[in-house]
């Protein structure tokens, strides 16, 4: 079964007078052990197709099936749990709650409703940070974390509820080549010895060889 | 939510500004809830202190023990009444009376009883030059074994002991025998000089299981119209200026409660507003509005709660250094409605924000 489908999505935005096409007809089908690279142009609509698919926003037009659920009809409610349970977001900026500490940071998914015990959270949490290369830094502040530490906390966020698709925004832009391959890297191994799909947003073509297999979008639509 | 608390701990000053205005609103609300109580048990002790269920006045003394008059004949009246088990002959004589080595004048209601009141062992006897003080007094400076030179005939009366919550119109409970408060009354007012047997209200103890609205209107019809018997708590509120100064700071009170919420809603309304891009980024990772929302609530309800306290402790601090011609009186069930007022308008205030956490856009994490 294939982690996320699109099939002919259409994303228009209006400012002002004017319709944005920010996605236009994209078909996509993402294996459910694959990682996939998407690359384009500032303002090709990366960021857009992946809102989409992680249920961040509703298209106007098309479906979006993410590990066989049929999102594109969801209510407000129903894309919060799915948010919640089924993916897992790192954004274009690292947005992490600035007054709890790299192990919290992760904790807290589990807060807003989980099955697993806060014990086996905070396990699962020290054993995220540490695959990550932060052990040392499990009770820091974002504040306290260099720019690819944090990169990485966002990252341990995003797999914290073993979600099924990973969908990750630009996770090098900030940081140097060396880091951003570092990172890449993490990404690699953590989503592959989990068997998760990814998606991976970038616009640096040296950072698509970490992938299974490369998109390229250009003003909203896609090409293999 | 767990979020909101750790925010708390670990943000405290956050939460300063609201924090200290509701501190200080605490203090105000305690101060005026115990000046409401301090002026309530200084009035009214002599009245809810009295053994029996009812009180009887003249009809033409308007509920004021002071302009009423009971004689033997009507009491004889009274006490056949069925129901009645025994009556209590109460008098009070408004004086000043002076302390030893004092010039300053202490205020007295020199009260005559016949039924030992509340916190009076029940086999009390008293000589003429003897009295049972109230504990409000010592804040004067009365101790037992002092001689007051007490009325304008300065009569002299030694405490022998003390009794409690027992004051009247503000004025110091002092107990004494019927015929030492007769002559204390005539030496002050001389227009007020009662014939022996004759006192100015009764306390009316009634037998078991006997109603005591029932036995009151068969007192009143008893007596031919001549008496006006009250239930204990209708005479309290029968007394001058307790009904208005009872309205007038419950609305004092209810309007610093609202003041408190409003302090509450701005301030959480701009603390939601500073927090929307946090929102957004929690509503995008998976967390419903209701559990945000949830937690908003829990830091506005702990904020008035720890507030509440500070503020108690600085009222008690303060009644540590208030005159005692301040009636301030902490009452438990005042601070209890103070606390939960303070809790119920917090949350009220903290839920004005509900519609702005519900709006904030999970897609605005993006950015
Ligand atoms: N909320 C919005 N309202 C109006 N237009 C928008 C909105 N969000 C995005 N757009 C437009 O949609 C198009 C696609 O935006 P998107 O953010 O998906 O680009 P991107 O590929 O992620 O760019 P970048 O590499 O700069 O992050 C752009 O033209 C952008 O201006
Ligand atoms: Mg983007």
């Amino acid at each position: 079964m294939a982690a996320l489908e699109l099939s002919s999505v259409r994303k228009t935005y209006t400012s002002g007078d004017a319709e944005i096409v920010a996605l236009d007809h994209a078909t996509l089908e993402v294996g459910d052990d694959e990682i996939l690279a998407l690359v384009g142009p500032s303002g090709s609509g990366k960021t857009t197709l992946l809102s989409i698919s992680g249920g961040l926003l509703t298209p106007s037009e098309g479906t979006v099936v993410v590990g066989g659920q049929d999102i594109s009809t969801y209510s407000a409610k129903q894309l919060t749990a799915f948010r919640r349970d089924s993916v897992g977001f790192v954004f274009q900026a690292v947005n992490l709650v600035p007054f709890l500490t790299a192990r919290e940071n992760l904790m807290i998914v589990n807060d807003f409703g989980s099955s697993r015990s806060h014990k086996d959270a905070k396990a699962r949490a020290e054993k995220l940070l540490d695959e990550l290369g932060l052990s040392h830094r499990v009770d820091n502040l974002p504040g306290q974390m260099s720019g690819g530490e944090r990169q990485r906390v966002a990252i341990g966020r995003a797999l914290m509820n073993e979600p099924a698709l990973v969908l990750i925004d630009e996770p090098t832009s900030a940081l140097d080549t060396k880091l951003g391959e570092q990172v890449m890297e993490l990404i690699v191994s953590e989503v592959k010895s989990r068997d998760t799909a990814a998606v991976i947003v970038t616009h640096d073509q040296r950072m698509t060889r970490y992938a299974d297999r490369t998109v390229t979008i250009t003003d909203g639509v896609l090409a293999a | 939510m767990k979020l909101g608390l750790v925010e708390l701990r670990r943000k405290p000053l956050r939460f300063a500004i609201a924090g200290s205005s509701l501190v200080l609103l605490s203090v105000l609300l305690l101060f005026l809830g115990g000046l409401l109580d301090g002026l309530f048990i200084g009035s009214t002790g002599l009245l809810r202190s009295q053994p029996g269920e009812l009180v009887v006045y003249s009809s033409d003394a308007k509920d004021s023990l002071i302009r009423s008059r009971i004689d033997p004949e009507v009491r004889a009246k009274v006490e056949a009444v069925p129901g009645v088990s025994a009556t209590g002959g109460i008098g009070v004589a408004l004086v000043g009376g002076q302390l030893p080595d004092k010039t300053d004048l202490v205020n007295l209601s020199v009260t005559a009883f016949q039924l030992p009141v509340s916190s009076m062992p029940s086999d009390v006897s008293l000589a003429p030059d003897q009295a049972l003080a109230d504990r409000s007094l010592q804040a004067f400076g009365v101790d037992v074994g002092d001689t007051l030179l007490v009325g304008s005939a300065k009569t002299p009366i030694t405490v022998t002991g003390w009794v409690s919550d027992t004051d009247y119109l503000q004025q110091g409970g002092f107990f004494v025998q019927p015929d030492t408060w007769r002559e204390v009354l005539a030496d002050s007012r001389p227009d007020s000089n009662l014939p022996p047997d004759t006192f100015q209200g009764l306390t009316v103890k009634l037998d078991s299981g006997a109603d005591a609205t029932t036995v009151a209107d068969a007192i009143d019809a008893a007596t031919g119209g001549a008496t006006s018997t009250l239930t204990k708590s209708e005479a309290v509120q029968a007394l001058p200026g307790i009904k208005e100064q009872n309205s007038t700071f419950s609305a004092i009170i209810y309007v610093t409660l609202f003041v408190a919420g409003l302090v509450v809603a701005l301030f959480f309304a701009l603390l939601t507003l500073e927090r929307i891009g946090l929102y957004s980024v929690l509503k995008a990772i998976g967390a419903s509005s209701r559990q945000i929302f949830g937690g908003v609530v829990i830091q506005a309800v702990i904020v008035a709660l720890v507030s509440f306290v500070i503020g108690g402790v600085l009222m008690w601090l303060l009644t540590l250094v208030l005159p005692a011609e301040i009636p301030v009186a902490m009452e438990p069930a005042r601070a209890v409605q103070i606390a939960v007022g303070l809790v119920v308008m917090s949350a009220l205030g903290a839920a004005v924000s509900l519609r702005r956490v519900v709006r904030v856009d999970p897609a605005s994490a993006i950015g």
